[in-house]
């Protein structure tokens, strides 16, 4: 391996490798390989590298779908007519300028839209082909399997790193036996068991922003959601660790679909099997384009497409 | 399922959501608005029983409870019937108020901007913790610290006003008693409600757009004419409000003003004469021998007292609100 | 060669220089020095006649140097400047002087034996050696507890229904208890002998006293209840939803833990606002020389009554104890204070 290698920590190596086999995804755990391209790659080759060493994914059984999905805030109409499938097992980017209603649907898609008094909606948002937002439905029951990551970092400030990830737990009074492998296994998962492993019970607040981050993922992970969605994730992080962080996404996309809103173009070609471009002209957002990560960033169909992913704005 | 592009186009009607609450929820909300609600309820339960117990004394003096200056009980043996009135009370209080607003505004308002633009770091600290040690002594402290300390000195000055400035009628004196004047109870009434005034007038000082000051910084402006030209303007409102609040505090206040304020029920125009009113000390000063017909009258003059301070305040509250969403 | 080694050093050149200094220096001896002269000629006379001269000295001089020296607007800040300064002084002054007589007179009879007497034996002409304010300890002991436990819910469950609930009145519920902490306290008072001595027909007794301070209590828990939780940002409590929790355990587990200290403040300055209150308990315990035990039966005492009682009783002896009760409540209302400061700043909500 290059001496690049170096700067990955040992427990980085021993954790990606049992996860993804062969050299090529050294390729991309490489920070090198991550850091230079963008200024010479363009974001398709990122796009298609990535392709090129996870392979294609695999349209599986349908998880979380949305159909026909239109939002307001008071009488402003803010999303208009968004239908979206997320396959389980896949990492979907919704990219686009900012006000063009990316938060607004992923807030949809586990009910967090409902806490804004003004917001309504259409449409339906189908968990394994339930609606969510039929009558009756447990809503406590749809954030459980829907889990969320937000913006900024906000683990629990009055708990430790261990009652912060197993908070989730206590909040939805779920009883378990071994909340030790659980702690750990969620902590592994999120890539910050080995730098918190002997501070399990200082608080949360004392980790770095990126550390905060990693936490609030593996406190999501506990209530083993189906899906994750990451409201901008790393917007409020250092490229260090944001790069931890993709890392996890891609370790997690095994075993969830993951919907992330990024303004960060080369993260959706780094983490992404599938992206949406969604805009707005100064009405409704909607959704431009939709379709493989590779595709929409190599050969997009639309031509605003291609004028916001090769940067001519937005 | 399957729609026409055509039916696509057309916006559809938002969903009614309805959001089935767990039952925990439920209960926690109820238990919780329930316990809101006991605030809002109490407010109105002390004007109910207020106005129930003191409205036989309201009917049956009609205005001139708020405008008569006797208040006599009946004496059955003279045929002389009781005869309740606060208008000399009222009167004392809305002049000690006035008067104690006159003091301390300017003080507080002076003492804000201290804080918020001249004093050096070293002293700004210890001084908000002053002004914040001054506003939670008791008012009991302040009636006797007026009353023993004060009142000797404000007694002098009160000479020396009178000696100098006598021909206007406010400061003119019908008989040499200067002890436990209006005057004295406004003064200790400034020195209680300038740390109210200024906490509030220095809270919205704080959130002058620092930008404004800087550009009036920048036009080449002193800081006096920075304050003119930025700070008041934007702070206006607050300080006004803060102000008001100070005065709804002052016309309530009751044991400090009690132990510095001879109560006369007569309306005087000399503020410096040991003679004045004020509804609360009546209050107390009534309460202990009255009878069931007087502690009715101290009922009513214990809801008009109520209804004053609640009106100041709200005025005072609706005013801060107002500044602050701006 | 070291000279032409450019080697930066700190410097702040807006710093005012001795030179800059002196003409100050000069206006403020001048003032003084010119007040003394005055004073000395002059008919004024006294600390008075001092004070007043300087401070007009003192605005005259700073405006007559900033004018010479620059011009009129720099005139008009100086004198504002002063006018600033002498205002905060204006606020200092009485304190200091509050605090100085306090501890002057109140100290002389201070000794632990007041804390094992009561009054019941005791005249009020006897010397401070005799009896003492163990009754008024108890009283007040008794009513701010009963207040603080009637008050603390009531108040913190109003902050959570303007904050957390957002219920339909939350604006009406806000806009009235901050009208509320503006009610006098002797109308609390009457309000309570309204109701639980003339309506219902009790006598006087701590647990009416307890009644109202409660009323006054109330709105100062829940506005700095509500301050507080408003401070946890709204991100927690979407984390908490989030992971599929109830509000209630939401509101218990992260948003209540999160502003604890927080809230600790805000009882504790409920129990400030409320422990030195007089005007409602004059009309609602009755007041007692002897310890009474019982919350609920016979007047009591406390420490404001106390202080009230003896300054009414007006001899030599009893107006040193009420300055004696005053410095002892000082002191407890200052223990307070200062423990509401130091929960609010030193373990107060984190960010």
């Amino acid at each position: 391996m290059s001496s690049t290698d170096g700067k990955n920590t040992n427990n980085d190596r021993e954790e990606t490798m049992s996860q993804v086999t062969g050299k090529q995804s050294r390729a991309i755990q490489d920070p090198s390989t991550i850091k230079q391209p963008v200024a010479t790659h363009s974001l398709s080759d990122v796009a298609s590298a990535r392709r090129a060493k996870f392979g294609q994914p695999t349209n599986g059984s349908t998880g979380l779908e949305a159909k026909g999905v239109h939002a307001w805030f008071g009488k402003k109409h803010v999303l208009e007519d968004i239908s979206l499938d997320f396959y389980t097992g896949t990492v979907n980017a919704l990219i686009g300028p900012s006000g063009c209603g990316k938060s607004t649907f992923i807030r949809i898609l586990n009910r967090m839209h409902e806490f804004i008094p003004t917001a309504s909606l259409a449409g339906q948002v189908l968990l394994d082909g339930k609606d969510v937002y039929e009558s009756g439905v447990d809503v406590t029951k749809i954030r459980l399997r829907v889990g969320m990551v937000f913006q900024k970092p906000n683990p629990f400030p009055s708990m430790t790193i261990r009652e912060n990830v197993l908070s989730g737990l206590k909040l939805a009074q779920i009883k378990i036996e071994n909340s030790d492998e659980l702690l750990e296994s969620c902590l592994r998962r999120a890539g910050l068991w080995d730098e918190v492993k002997d501070r399990l019970s200082e608080y949360g607040g004392a980790l770095s922003g990126g550390q905060q981050q990693r936490l609030c993922i593996a406190r999501s992970l506990a209530v083993n959601p189906q899906v994750l969605l990451m409201d901008e994730p790393c917007s409020a992080l250092d490229p260090g660790s944001t790069l931890r962080i993709e890392e996890t996404i891609r370790e997690l996309s095994s075993s969830m679909s993951i919907v992330i809103v990024t303004h960060n173009m080369q993260q959706a070609a780094r983490v992404s099997d599938y992206t949406s471009f969604f805009l707005s002209d100064g009405g409704p957002g909607r959704l431009i384009e939709s379709g493989t990560t590779a595709e929409i960033f190599t050969n997009p169909k639309q031509k605003r497409t291609e004028d916001y992913v090769s940067g001519k704005f937005g | 399922m399957s729609s026409t592009l055509l039916e696509q186009k057309q916006t559809p009607k938002p969903r009614i959501i309805t959001t089935e609450l767990r039952l925990t929820d439920k209960v926690f909300r109820g238990v919780v608005t329930g316990g809101g609600l006991i605030s809002l309820t109490l407010l109105g339960l002390i004007g109910f029983f207020l106005v129930y117990n003191g409205f036989e004394a309201m009917r049956s003096a009609g205005m001139a409870f708020l405008t008569g200056f006797e208040w006599v009980d009946a004496v059955p043996e003279n045929n002389q019937p009781a005869a309740y009135g606060i208008g000399a009370m009222l009167y004392g209080t809305v002049v000690t108020g006035i008067l104690a607003m006159i003091i301390g505004v300017p003080i507080a308002v002076g003492t804000a901007l201290f804080l918020s633009y001249y004093a050096p770091a070293w002293l700004k600290k210890p001084m908000v913790v002053v002004v914040d040690v001054m506003a939670a002594i008791p008012s009991i402290v302040y009636g006797l610290w007026g009353y023993f300390v004060l009142m000797p000195h404000a007694e002098y000055w009160a000479k020396l006003i009178h000696k100098y400035f006598g021909f206007i009628p406010f400061f003119d004196m019908p008989a040499p008693v200067f002890t436990r004047s209006p005057f004295i109870a406004s003064l200790v009434l400034a020195i209680m409600i300038t740390p109210i005034i200024t906490a509030i007038a220095r809270e919205v000082f704080a959130q002058t757009p620092l930008e404004r000051i800087q550009a009036a910084y920048a036009l080449g402006a002193t800081k006096w004419s920075m304050i003119k030209a930025v700070v008041f303007p934007y702070g206006r409102g607050g300080v006004v409000g803060g102000a008001m609040l100070g005065l709804g505090r002052a016309l309530g206040e009751t044991v400090a003003v009690y132990t510095v304020l001879n109560l006369v029920y007569d309306i005087r125009i000399e503020v410096l004469l040991s003679a004045g009113g004020n509804v609360a000390s009546m209050i107390v000063n009534k309460f202990g021998e009255a009878d069931f017909v007087e502690l009715q009258a101290l009922m009513a003059a214990g809801f008009v007292l109520f209804l004053v301070t609640l009106i100041v305040n709200f005025i005072a509250n609706y005013i801060i609100n107002k500044t602050a969403r701006e | 060669m070291s000279q032409t080694l450019l080697v930066a050093k700190p410097n702040r050149p807006w710093k005012l220089t001795p030179k800059q200094v002196l003409p100050d220096l000069l206006g403020a001896v001048f003032t003084v020095a010119s007040t003394l002269l005055i004073v000395a000629l002059s008919p004024l006379k006294g600390k008075l006649g001092f004070a007043i001269t300087l401070i007009f000295m003192a605005i005259l001089t700073a405006t007559a140097v900033s004018w010479i020296r620059r011009d009129r607007k720099a005139a008009m800040n100086s004198t504002t400047t002063v006018l600033v300064y002498i205002a905060a002084a204006f606020v200092i002054l009485p304190l200091i002087s509050v605090l100085y007589e306090i501890v002057r007179l109140g100290s002389v009879g201070f000794s632990l034996g007041i804390f094992t007497d009561d009054m019941a034996e005791t005249s009020s002409e006897s010397p401070l050696t005799e009896g003492g304010l163990l009754h008024a300890v108890i009283g007040t002991a008794y009513i701010v507890t009963f207040a603080t436990l009637l008050a603390t819910p009531i108040g913190i469950l109003t902050a959570l229904y303007i904050v957390e609930v957002k219920g339909r009145f939350a604006g009406l519920v806000r806009f009235f208890v901050q009208a509320m902490s503006g009610v006098p306290s002797i109308v609390a008072g009457l309000f309570i002998f309204a109701v639980w001595m003339i309506q219902l027909g009790n006598a006087y007794s701590g647990i009416a006293g307890a009644f109202a301070l409660t009323v006054l209590m109330i709105p100062t828990v829940a506005r700095t209840s509500e301050e507080v939780l408003k401070l946890i940002p709204q991100d927690l409590r979407e984390a908490g939803l989030a992971l599929g929790a109830t509000q209630w355990r939401t509101v218990a587990m992260v948003v209540v833990p999160a502003a604890r200290s927080g809230l600790i403040t805000a009882v504790i300055l409920g129990v400030a606002r409320v422990v030195g209150e007089t005007a409602p308990l004059l009309l609602t315990v009755g007041g007692a020389d002897a310890i009474n035990l019982n919350p609920t039966q016979g007047n009591m005492s406390a420490f404001p009554y106390y202080v009230w009682k003896n300054l009414l009783i007006g001899n030599e002896n009893s107006i040193s104890r009420a300055w004696l009760g005053v410095f002892v409540l000082m002191i407890l209302v200052l223990i307070i204070f200062t423990l509401a400061r130091y929960l609010s700043t030193s373990r107060g909500v984190k960010k």
